[in-house]
């Protein structure tokens, strides 16, 4: 996030678009509740009618893939009705003329007949987002996970950019991260191109930086993305996968390939649970949960804060760190830590985000980062004055429609998400009586006309096929999605994501178009 | 800034504090049953009273304002006659049940009961008998204990803004349900608990597995381990086991939680956890020492980054694990290994 949580209660506008932010992260749902209380204006865009709708002063309810020709239609509004910070676009961005020229095209009828909305309401949603300096963008899978993921990212920054609704107060672009430490685990490197602290693993001056402080030899050569390594397993490329904490088996796409993968390749798995994965592996590592270990995690606004341990592991569970620093041991290489915080001090040496972070500070509030020194109190908002890279970089981009669609074997479009009671692959969440009581089983979304053409009924069980594969599920027939529209959320196996695309990857990022997938639908006899 | 005096100690404060706040300043503690900075004055009935020179009544500290001038007494025979009383009254609605009552402990009306040597109510039970509603899965709401303070109304309404409880009235006493009396089961709750965390008695109550007393736990204070929110709570653990959790006030949540943050923590615990690694031998995991398990996860990694080079083993780290350990991961595939090959969930 370029700001913070807390900041999202104060906000005068908040445009939410692919959150689905009180099932997702409830509890920044409630500050965009309490900012609505106080009589902030919401405006959602989402391809279901998300608990925020209630609380919208415009819905847009988007066909699934279409934020880029929305994002742009209401840049175009804004610079129609000269509602852009012209100074702001003088001072401090770039390629703003090239940009203007591919603006003119998405006028708001053309992106209206593409997103399924009315071309007012795109005006509306422009002018207010305008309205206000307290204007803030929050997004989330919905945005991100499309085949152009990135590029709708872009849009989102060039909204903000245009507007100058950046580096203030309740302000800027905020992406809600989904898991606990994802943020962290970005910031420490844990990506193929990137070593901690985003620094390129192909950049010679930081490859000598680690080579020093790692006292090795380094491979500059850009690894492989989950799906690509998943992809590479299967082939027979990769033939060894370790996975920590992660359950491809059902987050992943196309269960089917991923099945073939892990039984291809030998798999290591460390886990709190023998998960749908580990059923897999070939050997399987007890690990210790939160509660069982010190740490710390990075959450959602860059916020350092600490895990402290409570209870003792199980059996003979350890903590993954004490896992993999004996793996690096006995591999010879020297790995000597006594705690967490060991590593964390080493992490602070080469990270110039966390050089200024230690436990002891940690100890009374958490940090968020950047911070450089001891004596920095962290940073709360990003690109205040101007953007951090000098310029803001003002691209243009284009709606495509995903080839997942347009085909009359598969003419329905499937999108998936998180209900509020189960956490990602169910592994802790699926082990709560109470969560079962309220979320017991795996469902369909459907909308009263489709299921009525179909002859389905509330609660039928449905085949559903896609050219992955198919599943049967039960449905819940819902005006929550679209007439071609159907939902299922990812977090059971053998699930949405024998459904899903695992070929296609967004350009840039490798992201798979996890939203967006051709099916068709029948009642099962 | 406004000058005045409270137990004697000259104290400053921007216009506008109240009473109460400018108290916490100068570090003295007004007592309350109900206060929480988050929802503004207590009820009009709480014990938050307080005397002040000139003045005949004994105005509430939590929503009095200070004046220039004032002299403010906190603690005088008075003042601690108007709580005692107060309390009476609340205590002729409320049972005396103590000695089973799981809140013992952690009760606000207990602890200004013992403070206060309040014994015995005042007047008689004017509240009549409900049934508990034990609908949801996680909590159950037992009207019988409630006192009506409304804080978990206000909850409810004002920061997790749902609007689900509200007080129903029944003859001159006000009961908390979801409107018109329906079942929580029934209602459009999504178990966020934080109503049971700011509940001062025990009316609204976590469905324990456990048998506990508040005062066998020890709380530790962490980060939540579900969404990226990154909530700041207490785990209670008593015998190496949590048993409840409570929101504590960070910087992200405010004191707040969901459902999974407030009520989810029952994995850690969970008969399912792996206690032993595990090794495939003829096409079975088996239970394994750690060590023969790090001998057949090592000599894979050396032979096969031998026979087929670095790049053809890869690690997916994780999203849900420490800072620490993802940096050691990276670590390990790229200053080990030699290879680039480390990716997470993020784009999952």
């Amino acid at each position: 996030m370029t700001n913070s949580i807390a900041e999202i209660s104060d906000a005068e506008v908040i445009f939410a678009v692919g959150s689905n932010t009180t099932e997702s992260h409830p509890v920044i749902g409630a500050r965009v509740r309490q900012a609505v209380r106080k009589g902030a204006k919401l405006i959602v865009a989402d391809s279901r009618d998300i608990p925020l709708k209630r609380d919208a002063e415009i819905y847009l309810k988007i066909k699934p893939g279409t934020n880029i020709a929305l994002i742009n239609a209401m840049i175009n509004v804004i610079l129609e009705e000269g509602l852009e910070d012209k100074e702001y676009i003088k001072n401090n961005t770039e390629g703003y003329d090239e940009f203007v020229e591919v603006i003119k095209k998405y006028t708001p009828e053309k992106a209206a007949e593409i997103c399924g909305v009315d071309p007012e309401d795109i005006r509306k949603a422009a002018r207010l987002y305008t309205s206000t300096p307290k204007a803030t963008i929050l997004y989330c899978m919905g945005v991100t996970q499309h085949l152009n993921g990135t590029e709708t990212v872009i849009s989102l920054s060039n909204l903000a950019l245009v507007t100058g609704n950046l580096g203030r107060e309740s302000s800027g672009i905020n992406p809600l991260r989904g898991q606990n430490n994802v943020q962290g685990a970005c910031d420490m490197g844990a990506l193929p191109n990137l070593f901690t602290g985003y620094q390129p693993v192909n950049n010679p001056e930081v490859i000598q930086k680690f080579e020093k402080a790692w006292g090795v030899k380094l491979n500059n050569k850009v690894g492989l993305t989950v799906p690509e390594a998943m992809h590479k397993a299967e082939q027979g490329e990769v033939k060894v996968l370790y996975i920590f904490g992660e359950n491809p088996m059902v987050s992943d796409p196309d269960t089917g390939h991923v099945e073939k993968a892990l039984k291809k390749a030998f798999v290591i798995v460390q886990d709190l649970f023998l998960t749908e994965t580990a059923e897999l592996a070939d050997v399987v590592l007890p690990a210790a949960c939160f509660a069982e270990k010190d740490g710390t995690f990075t959450n959602t606004e860059r916020r350092v804060q600490r895990v402290r341990k409570a209870v003792e592991p199980p059996g003979e569970a350890k903590a993954d760190w004490e896992i993999i620093a004996e793996i690096m041991n006995r591999l010879g290489y020297e790995a000597k830590y006594n705690s967490a915080e060991d590593i964390f001090n080493e992490i602070r040496t080469v990270t110039p985000q966390y050089a200024g972070i230690t436990y002891k500070r940690l100890d009374k509030e958490g940090i968020q980062w950047p911070c450089p020194t001891e004596d920095h109190p962290g940073t709360k908002i990003l690109h205040v004055g101007k953007p951090t890279r000098g310029k803001g970089l003002i691209k243009p981009v284009e709606y495509e429609e995903s080839p997942e669609l347009g085909s009359e074997e598969y003419p329905l479009i499937l999108t998936t998400g998180r209900i509020l009671y189960h956490y990602h692959t169910r592994t802790m969440t699926a082990r709560i009586e109470g969560i079962n009581k309220l979320a017991p089983e795996n469902y369909i979304e459907i909308n009263p006309k489709l299921a009525a053409a179909k002859g389905i009924k509330d609660g039928d069980m449905v085949k559903v096929t896609s050219r992955r594969g198919e599943i049967t599920i039960k449905a819940r027939v819902t005006d929550r999605v679209a007439e071609n529209v159907v939902f299922i959320p990812f977090h059971w196996g053998y699930g949405a994501n024998v459904l899903t695309n695992g070929e296609l990857l967004d350009k840039y990022c490798k992201i798979p178009g996890l939203k967006v997938t051709g099916v068709r639908l029948e009642k099962l006899a | 800034m406004i000058n005045l005096k409270i137990d004697g100690r000259d104290v400053c404060v921007p216009e506008g504090t109240t009473i109460l706040e400018a108290a916490e300043t100068a570090g003295i503690n007004i007592p309350t049953l109900t206060y929480d900075p988050r929802l503004g004055p207590c009820g009009d009935w709480d014990v938050c009273v307080v005397e002040v020179e000139g003045r005949l009544d004994f105005p509430k500290a939590s929503s009095t304002v200070v004046e220039e001038g004032m002299v403010v007494r906190t603690e005088t025979p008075a003042v601690v006659n108007v709580r005692k009383a107060i309390l009476g009254r609340i205590l002729a609605n409320h049972p005396l049940d103590c000695l089973t009552c799981p809140k013992s402990g952690a009760c606000k009306l207990q602890e200004l009961c013992f403070k206060y040597d309040v014994k015995e109510a005042t007047g008689v039970k004017t509240r009549e008998e409900r049934p508990i509603d034990d609908t949801n899965p996680f909590y159950y709401s037992d009207p019988n204990k409630c006192i009506s303070c409304g804080k978990c109304v206000e909850v409810c309404a004002k920061l997790q803004c749902a609007k689900v409880l509200s007080f129903v009235e029944k003859g001159p006493h006000k009961y908390v349900s979801p409107p018109f009396g329906t079942a929580i089961a029934q209602s459009e709750c999504v178990s966020c608990g934080n109503c049971v965390s700011v509940c001062p008695v025990g009316a609204l109550m976590p469905k324990s597995k456990e048998v506990f007393r508040y005062w066998e736990t020890e709380p530790v204070r962490t980060t939540c381990s579900y969404c990226g929110v990154g909530c700041q709570m207490d785990v209670l653990v008593k015998d190496n086991k949590i048993v409840d959790v409570r929101p504590a006030d960070g910087p992200a949540n405010g004191g707040l939680l969901c459902v999974k943050g407030k009520f989810a923590y029952g994995f850690v615990n969970h008969p399912d956890r792996l206690k032993k690694p595990l090794v495939r031998k003829n096409g079975k995991l088996e239970e394994v020492t750690w060590e023969e398990a790090f001998d057949v996860v090592v000599s894979k990694l050396k032979e096969t980054k031998e026979q087929y080079g670095p790049d053809s083993i890869a690690a997916f780290s994780s999203a849900r694990a420490l800072n620490e350990e993802n940096y050691l991961m990276a670590k390990l595939m790229r200053a080990v290994i030699g290879t680039n090959n480390i990716d997470h969930c993020a784009r999952l």
